[in-house]
């Protein structure tokens, strides 16, 4: 039995010791890890803790992250708790095991520390490997902070391993914005984090050896499609009622109320800026003082990027004039992904609010709050035209030339 | 059989072996075993043979030269007596044969039309010139 650890009621944690923490309060079975930056200390705290005795289950070290992910896929198979964490140029090497783990319906949950995607190398936060995971089949978390880094991984367990569900999940940080940013964490009790979660209920395991299962099968255009079909209609119509009610049973238990889509300042918004991760926070900052002046300033955060909550951000966004999407990724050849799924969003709607994107904070530059000023600038501009003033896509916070599509 | 739709099936790339709980598969007999739908064992590939091994009991000596040689497991053996062939999943390579040690063989390959009665009719008789072959090193 694994020793337990008395924590106090705030632990001064970072984004990944709160990660690594919630894998050891949920008594992971298997890890299989491949270290990268800026993930290792949540797989490295684990090893810590397996070696001290906190954790019964096995810390498998592998020869890169596919490997991990494909251990990891065979201890799922095999009927075990499983979880690992990878960055950038790791999850790249993950995608092919990524795509075999929902499709194999197993519930292992990554926590990806998100980092630009080179060349050039660069080892600081964008949203460029979230973004390369988002047709991967896997439910998407986003935390903004330590705290929500540690809270979404027990609802990302909770979710995955239900039996409706049975679908991997991630649970995004930003790199060093939050994986390296000690703030206080409010934290549950070992045997409170546990019970919320509860024991895993095997499904389909390799080890019940009463009735033998041959896992990773072939399919052709017989097959293949329907498999796809269903592995879809799981994620669309199973994952998000789950989602919503593990988060209110969290509530319950922590007072903490998480959602799909986020919302701050939005009652009677006309301004809206939509974005992810660490940018939410700024974001929120920002819209109070633009409140102090009067203008109508909200902010929306992606909570689960996939699956994409597409009519509860029609809902949130019906009465706004105009909207900001903020990609932390190069899109490489056409909008950014949050610009294009808000679009189709509210494509059908009868919405009439003008839609812009902006690209920022490329390989871990800073989003400041005079950048989103000048955002809300350009939303109020757009709002009092009804049409765009601006190209559709900007550059924000980069030297040299103006630079802008559309 | 109509194949299923995307919602007639268990989740998750994954075949069951066999319909139902199974205990002590080792010691049950295949034909005893509840071999699922989707289990190879189901599936016949008889149509992949254009020749296949006919069987004389007159002359087998329950060597088991064949049950050990099969690629495939199609030799059915049972006590120690060679029983008959597998032809759901023989695909008619011919190794039985080769390694038929009698005089005549006991088993011989016929086309896959050929019928069982006739092939058994027209048999070799022993060949009294045939020298003992000395087993070869490869």
């Amino acid at each position: 039995m694994a020793d337990t650890m008395e924590l106090r009621d705030i632990e001064v944690w970072d984004g990944n010791m709160a990660a690594s923490q919630a894998l050891r309060q949920v008594q992971v079975d298997v890890v299989a890890a491949y270290p990268i930056t800026p993930s290792t200390p949540i797989v490295e705290n684990y090893g810590n803790f397996a070696a001290n005795g906190y954790v019964d289950g096995e810390f498998v070290m592998v020869e890169s992250e596919h490997a991990a992910m494909s251990g990891c896929i065979g201890a799922a198979a095999a009927g075990g708790r499983v979880a690992t964490a990878t960055s950038s140029q790791g999850f790249a090497l993950m995608v092919e095991t990524l795509y075999s783990a929902s499709g194999m319906r197993l519930p292992i949950i990554l926590n990806v520390v998100n980092r630009a995607l080179g060349a050039p190398l660069n080892v600081n936060g964008d949203h460029s490997d979230m973004y390369l995971g988002r047709d991967s089949g896997w439910i998407q978390f986003d935390a903004y902070n330590p705290q929500n880094a540690y809270d979404l991984n027990f609802i990302a367990f909770k979710v995955a391993e239900d039996h409706d569900v049975r679908l991997p999940a991630m649970v995004h940080q930003d790199g060093f914005m939050t994986s390296h940013t000690a703030q206080g964490v409010a934290t549950l009790t070992d045997e409170a984090a546990y019970n919320f979660v509860g024991e895993f209920q095997p499904m389909n395991d390799m080890l019940d050896l009463d009735h033998p299962v041959t896992h990773g099968v072939q399919t052709e255009e017989d097959w293949h499609f329907e498999h796809k079909a269903r592995q879809q209609h799981a994620l669309m119509t199973a994952a998000l009622p789950k989602i919503e009610a593990a988060f209110a049973e969290f509530e319950k238990l922590t007072g903490r109320k998480y959602n799909v889509v986020e919302t701050y300042n939005m009652e009677d918004a006309e301004l809206a800026v939509i974005c992810m991760g660490t940018s939410v926070e700024t974001a929120e900052e920002v819209s109070n003082e633009l409140r102090a002046k009067g203008i109508k300033a909200g902010v929306v955060g992606i909570r689960v990027f996939r699956p994409w909550p597409l009519e509860q951000l029609a809902a949130v966004l019906k009465d706004v004039k105009a909207i900001a999407a903020l990609d932390r990724s190069s899109p490489h050849g056409t909008v950014g992904t949050l610009y294009n799924e808000i679009a189709g969003s509210l494509f059908n709607t009868g919405t009439k609010a003008v839609l812009t994107n902006y690209i920022y904070g490329l390989g871990g530059r800073d989003l400041t709050k005079a950048h989103l000023v000048g955002i809300y600038e350009d939303l109020k501009a757009n709002m009092d035209a009804g049409k765009p003033t601006t190209p559709l896509q900007q550059y924000i916070g980069l030297r040299g030339p103006k630079l802008s599509f559309f | 059989m109509e194949k299923k739709g995307w919602d007639g099936f268990e989740i998750g790339a994954m075949l069951r072996s066999f319909d139902g709980a199974t205990r002590d598969i080792a010691t049950t007999l295949p034909e005893n075993r509840p071999y699922s739908q989707s289990n190879s064992f189901t599936a016949s590939v008889a149509d992949w043979r254009i020749e296949k091994p006919l069987f004389n009991k007159d002359y087998c000596i329950d060597c088991q030269f064949c049950w050990v040689f099969c690629p495939d497991m199609s030799i059915i053996s049972r006590d120690k007596k060679m029983v008959g062939i597998d032809f759901d999943h023989c695909k008619g390579c011919g190794i039985c044969v080769e390694v038929c040690p009698t005089n005549p063989k006991s088993l011989l390959m016929f086309p896959e039309q050929k019928d069982e009665e006739e092939a058994l009719a027209e048999w070799p008789k022993k060949d009294k010139n045939a020298k003992a072959e000395e087993p070869k090193e490869d």
